[in-house]
């Protein structure tokens, strides 16, 4: 029976075009609503598999940091297989990676002390809006706790965890003992799309809120832009493949394909 | 001034492009410059480093690194930047290994860390500030790194690798270091090899074709396979076709996969979002193959044709072919 503890963020969808507050201080999520980031989709579902492998029993408990409207990030992995939630009351915003990874080992280290140890704790390899790559890292020396990087498919058995993770040589193999840390990089796994069933289950799934201890030191931020996009310069070669004796005269004279 | 410490990684006999252009960013942050390589002082890594301006190679000579381990390499790290006494900020390239080995140090440390960073944003001598990418690379974020060592990596082909006024003596200093049993409890066990091989080039190609959803299919790229070979590049994809599990996840191009810099990008059946353009934006010349003439690949690009992939690739390698 293996606990998992996934932490996701709320963040503003990027998908489309990004727009900041007035004052310039965060993207503004309004208009393209906010969402959970693949890396950490990707989580949710290692962790669904992980808790049901083996004799199975184990359970998926998702955590995230932020106002109530998170609750909404919460939810959505309950409908896909996670089994409870809590949720720090913090404004994320004045919680810079180190705060986070702070209050998230007050919750692990509060949950062991009450009985519930946490064997694996996932996290996503880097968040889709502050980019900062280093929460799960910075939390595994918190909880003294070993951690691999951009991990992409995780296997428990027993007390080890096999964790594998694609680069461009080759798909890395860790072999690490647990309790264990691991950042998740979307790609190993395909997240689930929840079902009627999940989401009536989602909506009634315990959500436990707890304040943090945390003196946030924040992230350092003075101001955020949007590069302006520069203007169209293209030029059209032609339509259909008429245009490939043309394309192929552009490429000889970058010098390609000769 | 203060030293900078740099994390290099290698790529075949040489410093990596990435890393190359970390170095030329931290020749600003501070002299003298010197280097870590994640690996070891090849005679082609030595040479990069005295073109970069690097003053000494730091070369860590313990078995136990023989297998990768961030926990291990920020253990090396932390040893160079205690040897190297004052030193005014840490460096790494903004790639996967860059990112977390610095993170770990940064951790180890206490030390605030930014990653992603395009420029120095702080008047000399002031408290360092940097713009950095954030959402993917659609905005800069200008943020303070206090007043301690920084530890910071740049964010690939942010800015071009320049060789320094002055050549670096570049002099291989090897090291040792004791690690804790607490620093190699996640080390790499094994490495399978991938089917469809290795795939370090696409970082480092100097032609990329890229396929988008428009390719329609995991049968819908041999026209693609095809002009990467045809122009001695390589192949990229976007997000959307490695979710659907038609191409490996290696092979993504753009905010959550590679960042890429080739000199000529071939984006076919790929819309532009700005997922994917966070990745290939610097390309020095990019070609849309795209049905949808609005689309933003189409608007951003330098060359554009506006057709079906399947219809064009084809003509396009009969082309080539005769010539």
């Amino acid at each position: 029976m293996t606990n998992v503890l996934v932490c996701v963020k709320r963040v503003p969808d990027s998908t489309g075009e990004v727009v900041l507050t007035e004052d310039g201080s965060r993207v503004d999520g309004r208009y393209g609503g906010y969402t959970t980031s693949a890396h950490e989709e990707c989580a949710v579902e290692i962790a669904s598999q992980v808790a049901a492998s083996g004799d199975g029993g184990g359970t998926v408990t998702v955590l995230t940091l932020g106002g109530e409207d998170s609750v909404e990030q919460l939810r959505a992995a309950l409908a896909v297989g996670a089994t409870d939630g809590v949720r720090i009351e913090a404004d994320a915003d004045e919680f810079g990676p180190a705060d986070v990874a702070a209050a998230i080992a007050e919750v692990v280290q509060a949950r062991e002390a009450a009985g519930t140890t946490y064997d694996l704790v996932l996290l996503g390899n880097d968040a889709a809006d502050t980019g900062d790559f280093q929460v799960g890292i910075r939390l595994s020396y918190l909880l003294g706790r070993p951690v691999v990087a951009g991990a992409q498919t995780i296997e428990v058995d027993g007390s080890v965890a096999t964790i594998s993770a694609d680069t461009a040589e080759g798909t890395e193999v860790y072999e690490v003992a647990l309790p264990a840390v691991a950042t998740i990089l979307e790609g190993g796994v395909s997240p689930k799309y929840p079902s009627i069933t999940g989401k009536i289950k989602a909506k009634k799934a315990p959500i436990e809120t707890v304040t943090s201890g945390v003196q946030p030191k924040g992230n350092g931020r003075q101001s955020l832009r949007v590069p302006p996009p520069p203007p169209s310069q293209v030029e059209v070669l032609g339509e259909g493949p008429t245009a490939a004796g043309r394309l192929a005269q552009v490429l000889s004279e970058l010098g390609v394909g000769r | 001034m203060s030293a900078v410490v740099v994390l290099i990684e290698t790529e075949g006999d040489g410093v990596g492009l990435v890393s190359q252009e970390a170095l030329t960013f931290a020749r600003r942050l501070g002299d003298p410059v010197y280097a870590l390589v994640l690996g070891h002082a090849t005679p082609g890594v030595v040479a990069d480093c005295q073109t970069q301006g690097v003053a000494a190679i730091f070369d860590c000579e313990n078995e136990e690194l023989g297998a990768y381990s961030g926990a291990g390499w920020a253990v090396a790290l932390a040893s160079v930047v205690e040897a190297a006494g004052d030193v005014a900020a840490v460096v790494a390239g903004g790639t996967p290994r860059g990112n977390e080995v610095l993170a770990h140090l940064a951790a180890r440390r206490d030390l605030p860390m930014a990653a992603n960073v395009v420029a120095v944003a702080s008047q000399p001598g002031a408290p360092l500030e940097v713009e950095r990418q954030v959402v993917g690379g659609s905005a800069i974020e200008r943020a303070s790194l206090g007043a301690g060592t920084a530890v910071l990596t740049v964010a690939g082909h942010a800015l071009d690798p320049e060789p320094a006024a002055a050549p670096g003596g570049a002099a291989v200093l090897p090291f040792a270091v004791d690690f804790a049993p607490e620093d190699l409890r996640a080390v790499v066990a094994r490495m399978q090899a991938r089917e469809g091989g290795d795939a370090s080039g696409l970082t480092s190609a100097r032609i990329v074709v890229g396929a988008g959803r428009g390719a329609g299919g995991p049968d819908g790229f041999g026209p693609v396979d095809a002009l990467a070979e045809r122009l001695g590049g390589a192949v990229g994809v976007s997000r959307v076709v490695t979710s659907l599990g038609w191409r490996p996840h290696h092979e993504q191009v753009g905010q959550t996969g590679s960042r890429i810099s080739p000199d000529v990008y071939i984006a076919c059946g790929i819309s532009g979002a700005i997922q994917h353009w966070a990745g290939m934006s610097s390309s020095k010349t990019i070609i849309a193959i795209n049905t949808d003439g609005d689309a933003p690949m189409v608007t951003k690009a330098n060359y554009a044709v506006v057709g079906d992939m399947h219809e064009v690739l084809p003509a396009l390698l009969e082309e080539l072919g005769s010539r």
